[in-house]
């Protein structure tokens, strides 16, 4: 029962906060978590969305609170170990069903990441509009070992994701929430320039695009009602 | 023919109005929604029936088919009305379109789908990476509420109805309908064995229906412009409008909505700008998102875009996401780079699927090398005939038919892939492997 990621023996349903001897080899993971003001106050209206009884509903909701409020205190959006023991309580559910969650869903990240996570999407759709360059300037200009790493500087970690849906605007690298579209590898450079910066570039097509239409003249909605 | 602009839907599909209740109401939406509720569920239901409309989300079940499945007389379980917006099939966009663009056409969808089949509450579950559609989402929502077109007595035609937002967080399961309900109620998306369908047990057990959001969103303008309207598009049987996802090595990539049953040819050439390097260029089309087997350029020729015209070249007209791959595309790595998306999106709660898109994976990495056995191709086809149809949901039939796609129609290829590698004199093992290589 000593091995890393093992919930440990006497705590069996009793959450990993604070009764784990691995909490040596997971220094990162902090000893207490609370919802800050902003946070329970989404907290609370994200719970009213659901019927009496089915709070459990809001495990993934709740997550994200949590995940953003750790990006908002350290600059390093992920969930540790214990809040999610919090994210239990407060809806009434076994820790066990918490940390299901919270690991089946890849958006979640269960160890700390860099400032801004760079998401590169490298299913089919953006592999053949170029993904592989997008990723290779994420590695260069990010100075990022690859997949899975964080920069040295602690700016950048890189993820390769799956499908992100925006595939007439491929290869896209998400960055935190946004979508960069239309990217190739200079694009992707100075957008990692602008990042280091401090800047956030607008986000969408970086090609000028009209969101989802063809470059260039469009070829329907040239005539619709409306403004 | 082409579809005209006047009988499109989606009127700002590309955002180039603004998305917010003034402008959607001056492009046609929430025009007349109480009066469409006052004609009642059965006459609702009967006219989505006329128009010929089948899910938008993939399958193509006939959407007034499926609302009539909900119980008719109400008892104690709330019936529930539920959004599929967990778009993840490879290669579709549409609906991150649709809800960043024109979410009227959407939010007014889910009052008269939810009043037609008895729902006083729905949920949209968005998938989780489209944050910044889901505060536009939200935003139309509450301004509908504001404007009391939802809540208590919606639109003033006497019935309640509330609608919520639920994000998902990455996971392409989700996107399967009981697996979408057992992540809203709180668990991991792991799909529920059927019978029960969700009709009779869906959302914290009570009757609810899940309908993909081009499906919902479609329904007022049908309500408004009639059945026979939306069912004089397309083909008998592949009624409708439709959103088209076009992509890959095309010119000018982009969403268009347009007839049904349009040659895939003329979609390309008309709204994408052609196959890079013209159509003689063309090697292959995945039709209608990543699950979909790919069809090689003959087929593409002729071949129209819906339902039936796709099933007869043993594909489908899926999401309607069309990747199109020109000659430079290495092929075989284009669908082991699919198999690795099914590897890594299986929930793992069945074996044939948890293991077999692992397998799948790593035959289809060799392939791509050439590093096999010529024998190996059949392998790897009879395996992919004993996953599929063998596990709880269609996640693993959708891994395995872009394999079996590619071996239908590309063998030579494979084969030349497995000659070169050896003239190079690579080594080979004499045996075939075994599942846990």
């Amino acid at each position: 029962m000593s091995g890393a990621h093992t919930p440990g023996g006497p705590s069996i349903g009793g959450g990993w906060a604070g009764t784990h001897a691995a909490d040596e080899q997971h220094p990162e993971q902090p000893t207490h978590f609370a919802f800050d003001a902003e946070s329970e106050a989404k907290v609370a209206a994200l719970i009213k969305r659901y019927p009496p009884g089915k709070q459990a509903s809001a495990v993934i909701p709740l997550l994200y609170v949590v995940q953003r409020q750790m990006g908002r205190q350290t600059g390093s959006a992920w969930v540790p170990r214990v809040a999610m023991d919090v994210v239990a309580e407060r809806l009434g559910m076994a820790p066990i069903r918490v940390y299901e969650v919270a690991t089946f869903y890849f958006m979640f990240n269960t160890r700390p990441i860099g400032r801004y996570h760079l998401q590169v999407c490298g299913t089919t759709p953006c592999w053949l509009r170029g993904s592989d360059d997008v990723a290779r300037a994420c590695r260069e200009a990010g100075h990022v070992a690859g997949y899975g790493h964080t920069s040295a500087d602690g700016m950048f970690t890189m993820t390769e994701v799956e499908c992100l849906g925006g595939c007439v605007n491929a290869p896209i690298l998400q960055v935190d929430d946004d979508y960069y579209e239309d990217m190739d590898y200079d694009s992707t450079v100075r957008l990692i320039d602008a990042l280091r910066r401090g800047d956030r570039p607008v986000p969408g097509s970086m090609i000028g695009r009209q969101t989802s239409a063809p470059i260039g003249e469009r070829t329907t909605l040239l005539d619709v009602p409306g403004e | 023919m082409a579809l005209s602009d006047k009988d499109r839907i989606f009127t700002n599909l590309y955002g180039l109005q603004d998305w917010r209740l003034p402008a959607a109401r001056r492009r046609g939406n929430w025009d007349g929604t109480r009066t469409i509720l006052e004609r009642g569920r059965d006459a609702i239901i009967e006219e989505v029936k006329n128009s010929g409309l089948r899910g938008r989300g993939g399958a193509g079940f006939p959407t007034g088919m499926k609302w009539s499945f909900m119980p008719k007389q109400a008892s104690e379980r709330p019936h529930y009305l539920v959004v599929n917006a967990d778009e993840s099939e490879p290669g579709t966009c549409k609906d991150r379109d649709i809800i960043r663009h024109d979410p009227h056409t959407l939010v007014e969808g889910c009052l008269i789908a939810g009043f037609a089949m008895g729902a006083h509450a729905g949920y949209i579950y968005i998938r989780g990476e489209y944050y910044n559609e889901s505060v536009v989402l939200e935003a139309a929502i509450d301004e509908a509420y504001e404007a009391g077109l939802l809540g208590p007595n919606a639109c003033g035609a006497g019935w309640d109805f509330d609608l919520y937002v639920h994000r998902g967080a990455g996971a392409y399961i989700c996107g399967e309908e009981t697996a979408l309900i057992e992540s809203l109620e709180g668990k991991k998306g792991m799909p529920r064995l059927k019978p029960p369908f969700p009709a009779a047990v869906g959302l914290y057990g009570c009757p609810t229906t899940v309908n993909n959001v081009e499906t919902i969103a479609v329904v007022p303008e049908i309500m408004r412009r009639g059945g026979p309207w939306f069912a004089s598009f397309g083909r008998p049987k592949n009624a409708g409008t439709k959103i088209f996802c076009i992509q890959g090595h095309v010119n000018r990539p982009c969403n268009v909505e347009e007839e049904m049953s349009i040659p895939l040819r003329e979609l390309i050439e008309r709204h994408a700008g052609g196959v890079r390097g013209g159509w003689d260029n063309l090697l292959a089309v995945i039709p209608g998102g990543s699950s979909t087997p790919m069809i090689p350029k003959a087929v593409c020729d002729d071949v129209l875009m819906d339902f039936d015209a796709l099933r007869d070249h043993k594909t489908g007209l899926g999401t309607a996401g069309v990747i199109v791959m020109d000659r430079s595309t290495d092929l075989i790595k284009a669908i082991a780079r699919l198999s690795a998306f099914y590897k890594h999106e299986s929930c793992g709660q069945c074996t044939p699927c948890r293991e077999g898109m692992g397998w799948v994976k790593r035959m289809m990495d060799r392939m791509v090398e050439g590093r096999a056995q010529l024998a190996e191709i059949d392998v790897l086809e009879e395996v992919t005939r004993r996953i599929e149809g063998h596990t709880i949901c269609a996640l693993a039939d959708g891994g395995v038919w872009p394999v079996q796609g590619l071996i239908r129609h590309f063998r030579p290829m494979m084969e030349e892939r497995i000659a070169a590698y050896r003239e190079r004199g690579g080594k080979v093992l004499p045996t075939l492997p075994m599942a846990a290589e």
